[in-house]
């Protein structure tokens, strides 16, 4: 299963589906570095709207995932988390997600348009 | 307590961790755990069934799920046949990990469940997670 990785002005917006399997996610992955590579956008959002279970791998890779982007330059904005996944990842007791958070793409969209005019940490 | 279902899935591949975590997800919703439970369980089962594909190379995930009149109940026995854990007590410590990850598997999956059980020798990994509710 491949994420679509679209382009919109200068953002690369991701939507993760939950059944993503182990493969899928390192391949998202290594898609949205080569993506930001050759379009030279300067923001990624990570919308997580559809993704219903996440446990400490998927966390893992996201986490990454926003890491990389920043060291290459870009901003990047995590948004969509459910309430029983976030409610899952305090429980569980780690700092998975380290990464700008918004409650939905609306306000992910916004807050990155802004990051990316500010220069914003 | 009646039960209800009983669920084997073999693990052999990493998709098998979404069929074992979307069984449980969907048993429990049919005995009527709450969304926050059935994702918490379904969680640790993602956690410890991956730790099954990753260092055992495959093993079992049986689900059994029950109901009386006054509790629900879910039952989730995950094996595997391989080199086992050589210190379970450090396993369970947050941060400890063996396997490039973050460490946060095995005590995170504990915390999200009532009862957490884990046997680990040679040839032989089980690892037991419980959970009741009232039934209202």
């Amino acid at each position: 299963m491949e994420i679509p990785i679209l382009k919109l002005k200068n953002i690369l917006l991701t939507s993760i589906q939950s059944d993503m399997n182990d493969d899928d996610a390192l391949k998202y992955q290594s898609d949205v570095m080569s993506t930001l590579e050759k379009s030279g956008a300067k923001g990624l959002i990570i919308d997580i709207t559809a993704m219903d279970i996440m446990d400490s791998f998927m966390a893992r890779v996201i986490n990454e995932t926003a890491r990389m982007a920043r060291l290459m330059g870009a901003r990047v904005v995590l948004c969509g988390m459910q309430p029983m996944v976030a409610l899952t990842l305090v429980e569980m007791g780690r700092e998975l997600i380290g990464v700008d958070t918004a409650l939905n793409l609306d306000k992910g969209f916004d807050k990155l348009v802004k990051m990316i005019n500010e220069g914003v940490d | 307590m009646i039960e209800i279902s009983e669920t084997s899935i073999d693990l052999r591949n990493e998709d098998d961790i979404l069929i074992a975590r979307q069984t449980a997800r969907k048993e429990m919703a049919e005995i009527g755990f709450g969304s926050a439970d059935q994702t918490r369980m379904a969680t640790a089962i993602s956690e410890l069934t991956r730790n099954v594909i990753k260092y055992a190379g495959e093993g079992v995930c049986h689900i059994f799920t029950g109901a009386s009149s006054s509790e629900i109940h879910i039952k989730v026995e995950i094996e595997d046949y391989g080199p086992g854990i050589v210190d379970v007590d450090k396993a369970m410590e947050d941060g400890y990990t063996t396997g490039g990850g973050l460490g946060a598997g095995l005590p995170g999956a504990k915390r999200l469940v009532n009862d957490f059980q884990i046997e680990s020798q040679p040839g032989l990994t089980k690892i037991n997670l419980e959970m009741s509710r009232p039934n209202v």
